[in-house]
């Protein structure tokens, strides 16, 4: 009828792409926070002065963080200012480089030319549709990125005194042709991640997809044609419809548990059952459930059934006495005891008239119940139905007296 | 008096269906329906109705979105909400009821019974299924199977009389047999279920910290 499954995940963060200036990160989470984007790129500048951390992260958010799908280019004035920004995290980069190590200029100048230059092959790569530059350009640019990368990473090499001059030059040449390769292609392993992942959502959907489709096709579509072929009588169709309602229920919002391994579980089948074989509602509310240890304890196992066997009984007879169209099962659990309830507005009886029928089966309840260690009430009127209350005490067993709760059982023998 | 109700499925056919059931009922005029969330919340705080029938699962964010959104938009001049929903499931009576709606009823409700629900909750009252009582019984014993937020013990204990007219009322009792049972007037039973209703909705500090927290990350 309606989308069921509605999983509500938290919006992922996504970059600008209409309004970015070097890759959109700083716009991305302004807009995903819902703050200022000058604060964010500030913040990031001066993250940049910490020993380059704001480039760091800067970079890997670009890295892991899908463009978004905004169009519009940001006013002139604010992209003004981000560029305004980005040479100030250079420069902050480069005077922190200057004074925190005792690298040379050369060194430091070389590093921020590879940056500039994988920043400018990332960004002509980054572009997921089709760029509405020419091509030209973008091979132009992703040249020039090249050159940069490869131009820093050769200056930063050869160069002889960097940190790196006790290496071996060989391996120091490998390492930079290694480095700069990775660096380059980056966009490209990322674009193939990604779409790797893509594949593999539309597949893992498409499956889920036909689980569905074939599900309903068992089910409820067999039911629809059933209901059609069936259309003359009412009944057939009401009881149909309601067999296919709970089972489709069950489907979709769990409750999976089978019902040796839970009291709530048992409840409902009983209830499912009984409504299945005569044709009428039943509403069954369960609160709380017995643990699994008391399932796995034989003696407690034992009196369950008897419990769950005594319920069955009284919803039984209401459906076949009481002339209502509705019984409400009512079970709950808590600490002390086990309490279930089942009620109809149907005819009722008079508890006193000898009737040998209905008085036996309430002494099967009741004697039951009570060979459970548990105790079962009947209350009755005639003309406003049936309560059957069974309560069972949860953690002394053949205790001497029952537990009764507050539930003024002298008003529900006045019913 | 005369209600005037507005309508919210994404399913043409059920709100088509539901405008003639409550066509036949007295006192109650249907202004208006839609069927997208967007759609929703412009419809509603245009025509400003008394009572809005709300889906629970639509494309977009749900009924609990369209909550939201007219709150946000009308604040205390907002409507009152009962949501009307096929699923019963615990996730979704529990989320829908603390986002704020006043009532949850399943989509097998007749349409007699839906009319005087929607008057109910019109007259302030909480309109409250079994099963509902069931799951904030069930939050108590602490099995619910909507295990977050908590209630805070301290502020959002029920009290002693509230707990009786919760468990009769997951036992299938209607209000005035409650009454009846407990010696009360329907009026104080009512009272007694709104209670437990708005206790559930957490209207404490938790939920205005969440509520704060989920408006800054939006």
């Amino acid at each position: 009828m309606t989308r069921t499954t509605d999983i509500q995940r938290p919006d992922r963060m996504r970059r600008r792409s209409g309004g970015k200036v070097v890759a959109g990160v700083c716009g991305g989470i302004a807009d995903h926070l819902g703050v200022d984007v000058f604060r964010v790129r500030v913040v990031f500048v001066v993250l940049a002065a910490l020993a380059g951390a704001g480039v760091a992260a800067y970079g890997l958010l670009w890295f892991l963080c899908p463009t978004g799908d905004d169009v519009g280019p940001g006013s002139p004035r604010e992209r003004r200012q981000a560029q305004g920004l980005v040479v100030l995290g250079v420069i902050v980069l480069l005077a922190n480089g200057f004074v925190a190590s005792s690298a040379p200029a050369s060194t430091l100048l070389a590093l921020i030319v590879v940056l500039g230059g994988a920043a400018l092959v990332w960004r002509e790569v980054d572009v997921t549709g089709a760029s509405s530059r020419s091509g030209f350009i973008t091979w132009l640019r992703l040249a020039a990125g090249a050159v940069l990368v490869v131009g820093g990473l050769i200056v930063l090499v050869a160069a002889p005194d960097t940190a790196l001059a006790g290496m071996n030059p060989t391996l120091l040449a490998v390492l930079g042709t290694l480095f700069g390769v990775v660096l380059l292609t980056v966009p490209l392993w990322m674009r193939m991640w990604r779409s790797l992942n893509a594949e593999r959502a539309a597949r893992i959907r498409n499956q889920e997809r036909e689980e569905i489709a074939s599900h309903l096709h068992d089910s409820v579509l067999q039911t629809l044609a059933l209901i059609q072929k069936r259309a003359a009588q009412p009944d057939v169709v009401a009881q149909l419809a309601r067999r296919q309602e709970r089972e489709l229920r069950q489907w979709l919002f769990g409750d999976q548990a089978r019902r040796n391994e839970s009291l709530a579980a048992a409840i409902a089948a009983v209830s499912a059952e009984v409504e299945d074989a005569y044709g009428l509602e039943i509403e069954t509310v369960t609160v709380g459930d017995v643990t699994p240890d008391e399932l796995r304890d034989e003696k407690i196992a034992h009196s369950l059934q008897a419990l769950v066997a005594s319920a069955r009984e009284a919803v039984v007879n209401a459906a076949k006495h009481s002339g209502a169209d509705k019984v409400d099962v009512y079970c709950e659990v808590d600490d002390e005891q086990i309490e279930v309830f089942v009620r109809d507005r149907g005819v009722g009886f008079d508890p006193d008239a000898v009737d040998s029928d209905r008085q036996g089966i309430a002494k099967s309840i009741r004697a039951r119940m009570e060979r459970a260690g548990g105790t079962a009430r009947i209350t009755s009127t005639p003309g406003r139905g049936t309560n059957v209350a069974l309560k069972l005490p949860r953690t002394r067993r053949g205790g001497s007296s029952p537990i009764l709760d507050d539930d003024h059982p002298e008003k529900l023998e006045q019913q | 008096m005369t209600y005037r109700v507005f309508l919210v499925d994404d399913h043409g056919v059920f709100r088509s269906g539901v405008r003639t059931e409550l066509a036949g009922e007295d006192g109650l005029e249907v202004i208006g329906d839609a069927g997208t969330v967007p759609e929703s919340i412009a419809g509603i705080v245009e025509t400003k109705p008394d009572v809005v029938l709300l889906d629970v699962h639509m494309p977009g964010g749900g009924g609990v979105a369209v909550l939201r959104g007219v709150t946000d938009a009308l604040g205390s001049d907002a409507p009152v909400f009962l949501a009307l929903s096929v699923s019963d499931a615990a996730t979704d009576v529990i989320a829908t009821i603390r986002a704020g709606a006043r009532g949850y009823v399943t989509k097998t409700i007749d349409g007699a019974e839906l009319a005087d629900a929607v008057r109910r909750v019109a007259e302030g009252d909480a309109v409250f299924s079994p099963r509902l009582a069931g799951f904030v019984l069930d939050s108590f014993t602490g099995r619910s199977p909507v295990p977050e937020p908590q209630l805070d013990p301290e502020l959002d204990s029920l009290t002693r009389r509230e707990m009786e007219v919760l468990r009769l009322l997951a036992r299938g009792y209607t209000y005035r047999e409650i009454a009846e049972e407990l010696f009360i007037s329907v009026k104080t039973v009512e009272t007694h279920a709104s209670n437990v209703l708005r206790k559930t909705q957490q209207s404490n500090r938790n939920a205005l910290t969440r509520w704060a927290v989920n408006r800054q990350i939006g």
